[in-house]
């Protein structure tokens, strides 16, 4: 039995329409973000490219001969490629992303899960509120390439009746009969949790942040401080506060904020003069973080790109090379950033509506989590000043 | 017709100036306006005081949760206190005679344990609103639906959140355990054998359980926010979380565990720059420092432990002294020393001679003095909380990290207040060995006898505050026994700006320290 270090393979299970793919996709993001390396299979992908054409939801009927036969061969295409990610292409996370909705299936996972010495950690969702599925199948299903060549009725009435298929041989995870089993029940969208033997610490950290998260509509406004004194100087890092330009800025986003009739907006800063010289202009409350603070540039700080390549060229080289991991001397890297923001992006997981005023590279991380951008591109996303971004959920993205 | 309004009654104002607070180093508007008006969502919600009930018979490990839990939470940062109901009784029923007591048809012992119940809730209620307690946790059995909507009803007139905590544990090995732990040597039976008293404990648990409603988040209790913990902790049932500190509750209650095991605080050998009396930096081992690297290897050795995990900072020192071990270990940033910002590499009287004033007032609140540049014990605690939250995961761990940051950890596992922190004795080449027993946690300190410089810099006499050895920090004293000094705790809001952790929180203005004798 793997006790240290074994790749873990997530596998969702509850009836369509529950949420699992949402659930594997954010996870998904969640994990690579903070550095562990994840990647989801969803067998109806699987499915798709193998059964170019979708009819209806009779390829889902119990009794279709046939439609099983193919079903059960992409759960083992899909598993299949699992070996291959965890066990030679370096992946930590696998979520296998389908039904799974008995126990036989679920059986036969564990145990492609013990022969290859990853540790199995089952999510299920459960939900029995119609309207939160209907409005699941509005976000997702219509959307399907299942369904592009019919009408929302059309498709709505299909999906209604794919579920009913898996309806009869549904088995949740019983509390006797799966009591040896590492899993998380989620009902009705996050209202209550079941845990069940949490083994390590990625498990605990994906419970934790799978309890954080909702589908709450809201949106996330991203922005950097105005103009700074440093900025209009061309130096990085240091405490200065706003430019003339900068204090305009302000006003503008205070008045931007105003027109947008934002419902109980919270407002974040870092602990830096600039961003809360920023908030200040809006009026409203606001929290300070110290852990928005812009990136270290330790030595660097308070210097020009020429002056740090007069000064540091080694350092300046090296930088460019991997940005993401490179660490100023006597500061920090990307890679540091990440883990010092991740309260806030869980944080910002349990709040609404929030608008973070912060900086630069801090503003690149967060950007990268909530769009899935991997680390070599997130050094370089564009977060110029006197631009906000608003970010909204919807649908897997 | 409202956005008109808005746009009607909406000031652009020019953004304010603002000035640095001297000792945390935060801006502020200069106005000194008062503090920040509360959001507008709805007054009950915002920030209000939170009552944590436990649930659950007895040797179910409920005192053992409340005080941990409220040892994490005031570490932290969140006023906590516990409210143990069993010490109430203690104090109104001088000598408890056996768990006769305890039956439910004792009419006149019903009627007591109903007094204590409510004297313990008049005292949560003062804490939460007159003594800036942020959570009370309230530790009784509350076994029955009566006793619990009796408490809901309590908190809804006070504009309270209630969180329950339930502990549910059948395994009989795991209660007469527990018994042995903590029952045997209570107060109620100083008089009694062993055998004795658990006889007499099993019976007054007996005396519970048929009257014993467990919570129900399926029908009954379904719009309570509450956590079950089963079998101490192999599963939980959590519903309704809340808000963040719910959130963050439920999280450490799903990482603490029972297992037996050790954790060893030490600091990196001596190094080069302790030799110089310089502060912070990244220089290497002194040939004492190695020294002790060997003696620590010799240590471990001798401990003979089943599976060590050793952690480090990133930074030379601790690191060369885990190479001695022959070990693996795991570098932490989040265990590197305090940065000193301005100060780093300085010695204390190069520090004093050209940054007096800071020098000045970090003596008068060390724990909440952040370095121009650098951090303070207050931001130290934010980052290390990642480190207590794994270290309470694992099983055996061997720390070694830095003055500072030692303080900070052990300050934790000793329940020290912030106040105490930044001086605990925290010597180079000294061991500290701590074991979970009972409600708490043992320390032994073992010098490795290898010659060092002593770094440790005692509070200066003008700045002594020594904190009351008569108040009990965490629990309180009912009050029919006299109540030591009501000092209102160091990490107060009144006191400080509180941007401390991650919770969701305005900055209020900060209000000026008072020093004693001014």
């Amino acid at each position: 039995v793997c006790m240290t270090n074994c790749p873990t393979l997530i596998v969702m299970v509850g009836l369509p329409a529950r949420g699992k793919t949402y659930i594997s996709k954010k996870l998904t993001r969640y994990l690579n973000w903070i550095g562990v390396p994840t990647k989801e299979f969803n067998v109806g992908q699987y499915r798709r490219d193998l059964v170019k054409k979708y009819k209806s939801f009779e390829f889902f009927l119990p009794d279709n001969e046939e439609g099983l036969k193919i079903r059960k061969q992409c759960a083992l295409a899909a598993l299949n490629d699992v070996r291959q990610y965890l066990s030679e292409e370096n992946g930590h996370v696998a979520v296998f992303d389908a039904t799974n909705t008995t126990r036989e299936r679920r059986e036969t996972i564990y145990k492609f899960g013990e022969e290859n010495g990853y540790k199995t950690f089952f999510v299920e969702s459960v939900c029995v509120d119609p309207e939160v599925i209907a409005a699941n199948i509005v976000q997702v299903k219509l959307g399907s390439p299942d369904y592009v060549d019919c009408s929302n009725d059309e498709a709505t009435e299909d999906f209604m009746k794919r579920i009913e298929c898996y309806k009869n041989s549904y088995e949740t995870l019983d509390e006797t009969l799966d009591k040896d089993l590492s899993y998380i029940k989620i009902m009705d969208v996050g209202r209550s949790y079941l845990v069940n033997r949490v083994m390590d610490h990625i498990q605990s950290r994906i419970v934790y942040y799978l309890m954080n998260i909702h589908v709450t509509p809201r949106s996330i406004y991203l922005c950097r401080h105005g103009e700074s004194e440093l900025n209009l100087k061309g130096r990085i890092g240091g405490d200065p506060g706003l430019s003339v330009r900068g204090k305009e800025f302000a006003k503008s986003l205070a008045q931007f904020i105003n027109e947008q009739n934002i419902k109980d907006l919270k407002v974040w800063t870092s602990q830096m003069k600039r961003t809360i010289q920023t908030a200040e202009a809006l009026g409203v409350p606001y929290e300070q973080w110290k852990v928005l603070n812009e990136i270290d540039a330790g030595v660097c700080e308070e210097m020009t790109y020429e002056e740090i390549q007069e000064n540091y060229p080694l350092e300046f080289a090296l930088r460019d090379q991997d940005k993401y991991r490179y660490r100023y001397p006597k500061g920090e890297s990307y890679e540091d950033l990440v883990q010092r923001l991740e309260p806030v992006i869980m944080e910002l997981e349990r709040q609404e509506n929030v608008l973070v005023i912060c900086h630069q590279a801090v503003m690149r991380c967060l950007l990268a989590y909530f769009l899935d951008k991997p680390a070599e591109q997130l050094p370089y996303l564009k977060c110029p000043l006197h631009t906000v971004l608003k970010l909204t959920p919807v649908a897997y993205g | 017709k409202v956005d008109a309004e808005r746009k009607k009654t909406f000031v652009l104002k020019m953004p304010m100036e603002l000035t640095q607070s001297r000792i945390q180093k935060i801006w502020l508007p200069n106005d000194n306006r008062p503090a920040l008006p509360r959001r507008s969502c709805g007054p009950q919600l915002a920030n209000s005081p939170t009552v944590i009930v436990m649930v659950g018979l007895p040797a179910r490990g409920k005192t053992y949760i409340s005080k941990k839990l409220t040892r994490y939470l005031n570490w932290i940062g969140v006023p906590t206190k516990v409210f143990n109901v069993g010490e109430y009784r203690r104090e109104a029923v001088k000598h408890y005679s056996s768990y006769d007591f305890f039956r439910p048809d004792n009419e006149e012992a019903m009627k007591v344990r109903r007094q204590c119940a409510m004297a313990a809730l008049r005292d949560v209620k003062l804490y939460l609103t007159e003594e800036a307690g942020q959570i009370a946790v309230f530790d009784a059995t509350n076994t029955t639906r009566e006793r619990r909507g009796m408490i809901l009803n309590f908190a809804k007139e006070n504009g309270f959140k209630v969180f329950f905590i339930e502990s549910v544990c059948n395994d009989p090995t795991v209660v007469a355990t527990n018994v042995m732990e903590v029952k045997l040597s209570s107060p109620d039976y100083r008089d009694c054998n062993s055998t004795d008293a658990m006889e007499d404990f099993m019976k007054r648990i007996n005396c519970y359980q048929a009257s014993y409603q467990p919570l129900d988040p399926d029908d009954y209790d379904r719009e309570l926010s509450l956590i079950k913990v089963i079998d101490v902790g192999r599963r939980f049932l959590v519903n309704r979380v809340q808000d963040h500190i719910q959130s963050r509750i439920v999280y450490y209650l799903m990482n603490i565990h029972v297992q037996p095991r050790t954790i060893y605080l030490c600091r990196h050998g001596e190094s080069e720059f302790n030799l110089k009396g310089k502060i912070g930096g990244d220089s290497g081992l002194s040939n004492r420092g190695k020294k002790f690297a060997l003696a620590l290897n010799k240590f471990v050795e001798e401990q003979n432990l089943k599976d060590l995990k050793v952690w480090t900072s990133q930074l030379k020192r601790t690191i060369q002294t885990a190479e001695a071990l022959q070990l693996p270990y795991e570098q932490w940033k989040a265990l590197n020393e305090i940065d000193a910002g301005v100060c780093e590499e300085m010695t204390y009287e190069e520090i004093r001679e050209q940054h007096p004033e800071e020098f000045a007032l970090r003596d008068q609140d060390k724990y909440y003095y952040r370095y121009p540049s650098g951090e303070s014990y207050q931001d130290l605690v934010q980052r290390l909380e990642p480190v207590i939250m794994e270290l309470e995961r694992q099983e055996n761990v061997l720390v070694i990290c830095h003055q500072a940051v030692m303080r900070c950890l052990l300050a934790y596992f000793l329940d020290k207040s912030a106040d105490e922190m930044p001086y605990l004795k925290c010597p180079l080449h000294t061991v500290l060995k701590l074991t979970p027993v009972a409600y708490g946690c043992r320390v032994e300190s073992i010098s490795l006898n290898i010659e060092a410089v002593n770094t440790h810099r005692e509070r200066p006499e003008e700045a002594k505050k020594g904190p009351n050895p008569l108040m009990r920090r965490n629990s309180v004293t009912p009050l029919a026994s006299p109540e030591p000094t009501k000092k209102p705790r160091i990490n107060s809001f009144e006191e400080h700006v509180a941007v401390s952790s991650a919770l969701p929180g305005c900055v209020p203005q900060e209000v000026p320290t008072q020093m004693p004798g001014q």
